[in-house]
């Protein structure tokens, strides 16, 4: 039973850590907080209930037009808005990016309305049976893709030319400038690839939850609490803090109180701060 | 090669350079010399396209590239190899190396270029794996050069590329520089070591406050009196 929360934990902790990826390689490569980031995830969400319920196409399948749209969207964003932000003052990003926030969670509270949108999967009750774990089968997939894109995202960035550009970039920007690499794009393609992740992420988690305009925030500083406990810019860390604080409110949930969950959450973050504040996988400064 | 014309540039209300002219000629070396804070890195910085200039004119190879950003600088085949080194310390040497050549006029021919400056700097080679940060400063130097040749410049500007280095990588270094003019590389010289510098170039500039106060052969600024009492100390 307890097993069983864990391993339910771990799967939808998978899901958390590519939600969080997206935060963690933004701020990692242009110091930039996307305060917006729970918010446009939740536009996934919708957008995959859409296809869902106006195209009967799988969250599994339109996870992948979505993810495209999110980052040419994310490309856009950053050349036209976000750019001439990045060497200004912190609060000047701030007031842009929770600009960005209120319009979304209003854009979807004014087209899809206050009420929770479900997207309904004809194996939504299915499960295997592993040994003797019960696992859902829907929560089973959604977090092999999550791995999948994980997997692939940690892949660009270590072996592509691209990815070692934005690494570049990330860590000597007056290097990056000195040998001609166009940081603008960089940056732009940067943004991309966050908000694709993000809007991937959205798409999986509306398998297993519904949509609604008010979770925006709670994702916001779930992702914070995920990339915080992981270590700030890196990468794998968004990952393993994705799946520990999966599990972590899995484990409040059946032990304690479901309502109990994000306070366990947060009393992890304040012991990772207190032990490690580095987080788990971050490098001291 | 290398046309500058009248360059004025500020910081914010401090002007770090007044009316600066230089020319380096194809296949020559010339060498900047002034104390610190003099303005050379501005200078280089400006051609870069890194600092804006306020006024005047940059031209390489004929093309007007006041203005341009510095990716599309460094396209044309005006390489840098910086103050500082500014290397990617996190990151693999060979990883170092290969992002010098991802420039669009480099990137076919990355694999040549690898080999040559693994030829020409053995100890990177053998050294490729590992992090950047953890080489000596002699090798960061080395791999600053290495990753500005994978560029395939056509003149490289040097900002002082002895700095911090022991007196032995010194020579090293300028070694290296005369080397490179040999095999035709065209050469802007940046560097603490008057004598030297002044010794290997064919065209020199004395830049004081902002202003080149001075212009000649290499000779004739190691002959002049002004020069050898500022800074050779004689
Ligand atoms: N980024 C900067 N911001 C403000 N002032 C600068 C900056 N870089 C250089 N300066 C100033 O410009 C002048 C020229 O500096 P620099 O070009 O670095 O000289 P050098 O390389 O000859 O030592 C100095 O007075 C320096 O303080
Ligand atoms: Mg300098």
């Amino acid at each position: 039973m307890i097993l069983d929360q864990v391993v339910t934990g771990l799967l939808t902790g998978l899901i958390y850590g590519l939600l969080a990826l997206g935060l963690s390689v933004i701020f990692g490569v242009m110091r930039i907080v996307n305060f917006a980031h729970g918010e446009m995830s939740v536009v996934a969400m919708y957008a995959a209930w859409a296809a869902a319920r106006y195209l009967g196409l799988d969250p599994l399948l339109s996870l992948i037009p979505i993810a495209a749209i999110f980052f040419g969207a994310g490309y856009l964003l950053q050349r036209g808005l976000i750019q001439p932000f990045v060497s200004r003052p912190d609060y000047m990003q701030f007031i842009l990016l929770i600009s960005v926030a209120l319009i979304l969670t209003n854009g979807a509270l004014l087209v899809f309305g206050p009420e929770a949108r479900g997207i309904q999967v004809d194996y939504a009750f299915d499960s295997y049976e592993i040994g003797t774990f019960l696992i859902d089968k829907v929560r089973l997939l959604a977090a092999g893709a999550a791995l999948t894109l994980t997997g692939l995202l940690l892949a660009f960035f270590r072996f592509t030319l691209t990815g070692k550009a934005i690494r570049a970039a990330a860590d000597n920007r007056t290097g990056a400038q000195v040998i001609g690499l166009d940081i603008g794009k960089l940056y732009a393609v940067t943004f991309g690839i966050g908000t694709a992740s993000l809007g991937a992420a959205g798409v999986l988690m509306a398998l297993l939850n519904d949509a609604i305009p008010r979770l925006g925030p709670e994702l916001t500083l779930l992702s914070f609490v995920i990339v915080i406990v992981g270590g700030l810019g890196s990468m794998t860390g968004a990952l393993a803090g994705g799946v520990l604080i999966g599990v972590s409110e899995a484990l409040a949930g059946t032990l304690l109180q479901p309502s109990l969950k994000s306070m366990f959450s947060f009393a992890l973050l304040v012991l990772i701060l207190l032990l490690r504040p580095q987080g788990l996988l971050g490098e001291r400064s | 090669m290398l046309d500058v014309e009248n360059l004025d540039l500020a910081y914010g209300d401090s002007r770090a350079l007044n009316g600066v002219s230089l020319s380096v000629a194809a296949g020559t070396i010339t060498s900047v010399v002034g104390g610190n804070g003099a303005g050379k890195t501005s200078l280089i910085r400006a051609c870069a396209g890194m600092v804006p200039a306020q006024g005047g004119r940059i031209r390489f190879d004929g093309t007007d590239i006041t203005g341009w950003a510095p990716h599309r600088i460094c396209d044309l085949g005006l390489g840098q190899v910086a103050e500082g080194r500014q290397i990617f310390p996190s990151l693999p040497v060979l990883d170092n190396l290969e992002l010098g050549a991802a420039l669009p006029r480099a990137r076919k021919a990355a694999k040549q270029s690898l080999e040559k400056v693994f030829a020409l700097f053995p100890r990177l080679a053998e050294r490729k794996a590992q992090r950047a940060g953890t080489l000596s400063g002699g090798e960061q130097q080395m791999l600053a050069i290495g990753r500005c040749l994978m560029g395939l410049p056509r003149l490289i500007m040097f900002d002082e590329p002895s700095l911090g280095l022991a007196p032995a990588v010194v020579k090293e270094m300028f070694a290296i520089i005369e080397g490179l003019h040999r095999d035709g590389m065209t050469v802007l010289l940046v560097e603490q070591n008057v004598v030297h510098s002044l010794k290997i170039a064919h065209h020199a500039v004395l830049l004081e406050n902002g202003v080149a106060a001075m212009a000649g052969t290499g000779a004739d600024l190691l002959a002049d009196d002004r020069v050898r009492q500022a800074y050779l100390g004689l």
